[in-house]
């Protein structure tokens, strides 16, 4: 679970943090309800994980809510990995 | 009635919210044609004051043109005032063809479609050209018709880093499954005013085999050699799979917008496009003045070289006089101001000093971003820009702006 919030951390920092932005982020930090990543990009963030990990998550678990932390992403990862 | 206290208790509370925060829009009444100086009744009640106009979307000098008068008064006598229809019922008159023609032979594409609005092409295209198997890439920084477009189609949806060409490559890489890649993107971004990078966006188009969408709203009439746009400017005329442009700018400013590109994505609007098929299109008095636009256009390229002129002018003036101004190379010039009450207050002063320019701040542009955005037309003269630049520097004085970089405002006045 540690491996995975680490890898998605510094993916969601490369990905969303323009260069000069100094908002910290970390695992708890809400990344779609605060505002950091748009409904826009969430695909990509998706898409990152899916393809890393190997993994299918079904559009009606891919919900903002279900997205809206690295830890609540790595919670999804980590049942994806199970079924 | 349906409409009771619970309903009126919580808009007013909400509009009391918008007001409250500071992000209450006002109209401001103008009593004389667009041009470079007007007469503004402000505040509402108010005795009209004359005032040199450096925010309006007058590239061109064209919006109260006599040519352009002319011809679109004769629209109205030879073809009427309405329509009463939408396109495929009866309401499509030969000026709209030839006027799509001309658009089509002056952007260098293969068709061309009127819709209502660019505010309309950009809800309609996307609809109508992709589905769920596909995916649009964006720049972070486009357009909000942009963004509604893309939200109203079944693609998926990415979005990559303002301008950055490696990260757009990654996502490209990320979505080769997909059927078809569409990269959208402005020309000229309306708020910073830089050019999109499109000699560079089509090359990574081309390498990952993806279509390219441009909304060249705020360049289309003269950037560019002879004023073709965004695409003319990077040498990618014809490379370019959709065009969407405004007639409501510098092409007369009126109203009205296009899809302009490939012929088989054009007719697709034209069988799908909601906006285009579910509401009548540009009046016949407007499409007559648009076909005088592109006459004049096609005749010198005199407008947009004074243009050209007067923004490197006017940038050259505010950059002497010590204002921190975004760099660019179009007639959309920021003066950057960083605090949104600062913004609003250095707007108001101008205005006072016979100024018309507007602050812009969150959620126009990102927190922290507050500017006034000025804006050259070809009707300006040298004598405007003098004058202008005479208030700024004054407002600019009693402010203590003048000579401070981004890191000193801040200091001063905060975020």
């Amino acid at each position: 679970m540690d491996d995975f919030t680490t890898v998605i951390l510094d993916y969601v920092k490369r990905e969303y943090i323009e260069e000069g932005d100094d908002r910290e982020v970390g695992v708890d930090t809400p990344l779609i309800s605060g505002g950091i990543v748009d409904s826009f990009s969430m695909v990509s963030l998706k898409r990152f994980v899916e393809k890393k990990y190997g993994i299918q998550i079904p559009d009606a678990d891919a919900t903002p809510a279900a997205f809206d932390s690295v830890t609540k992403i790595a919670e999804l990862v980590v049942r994806f990995q199970k079924v | 009635m349906a409409y009771g206290a619970k309903a009126r208790e919580w808009y007013e509370s909400e509009l009391a919210g918008i007001k409250g925060a500071g992000l209450l829009k006002e109209e401001r009444y103008i009593r004389s044609p667009q041009g470079a100086e007007i007469d503004v009744e402000y505040p509402a009640g108010a005795p009209p004051k004359h005032v040199i106009n450096l925010c309006a979307n007058n590239y061109l000098g064209l919006s109260s043109h006599p040519e352009v008068v002319e011809a679109a008064r004769k629209g109205l006598d030879t073809r009427g005032y309405g329509m009463s229809s939408v396109r495929f019922i009866c309401g499509t008159q030969d000026i709209h063809r030839d006027l799509e023609r001309r658009l089509t032979a002056f952007l260098g594409t293969e068709d061309t479609l009127l819709f209502p609005s660019c505010m309309d092409a950009n809800a309609g295209v996307f609809e109508a050209v992709l589905g769920e198997q596909d995916v649009t890439i964006a720049d972070r920084l486009i357009h909000a018709s942009l963004v509604d477009g893309v939200r109203l189609c079944k693609a998926a949806q990415d979005s990559y880093k303002h301008s950055d060409m490696g990260h757009l490559e990654e996502k490209l890489q990320l979505h080769q499954d997909k059927r078809f890649r569409m990269i959208i993107t402005d020309g000229v971004f309306s708020m910073d005013g830089d050019l999109a990078k499109l000699d560079e966006i089509v090359a990574l188009a081309e390498k990952y085999d993806a279509m390219v969408c441009v909304d060249d709203s705020h360049s289309t009439g003269f950037i560019g050699k002879t004023g073709r746009g965004t695409h003319e400017h990077c040498g990618v005329v014809g490379k370019i799979d959709i065009i969407t442009t405004t007639l409501g700018k510098a092409m007369g400013g009126a109203s009205g917008g296009c899809v302009s590109g490939r012929k088989e994505l054009v007719e697709m609007c034209r069988q799908r496009a909601r906006p285009y098929l579910f509401s009548n299109t540009v009046a016949p008095v407007i499409v007559a003045g648009a076909i005088k636009v592109l006459d004049i256009l096609s005749r010198s390229t005199d407008r947009r070289d004074k243009l050209e002129w007067n923004a490197a002018y006017w940038r050259k003036l505010l950059v002497e006089a010590g204002f921190d101004v975004k760099a660019g190379a179009s007639p959309i010039v920021p003066v950057m101001l960083y605090n949104a009450k600062l913004a609003q207050d250095v707007a108001r002063d101008l205005f006072a000093e016979g100024i018309y320019v507007v602050g812009f701040f969150f959620p126009v542009v990102p927190k922290g971003q507050a500017r006034i955005r000025t804006q050259l037309s070809a009707a300006h003269e040298k004598a405007h820009l003098d004058r202008a630049i005479e208030a700024f520097v004054k407002v600019g004085r009693k402010y203590e702006i003048l000579g401070k970089d981004k890191n000193a405002i801040i200091q001063q006045y905060g975020l």
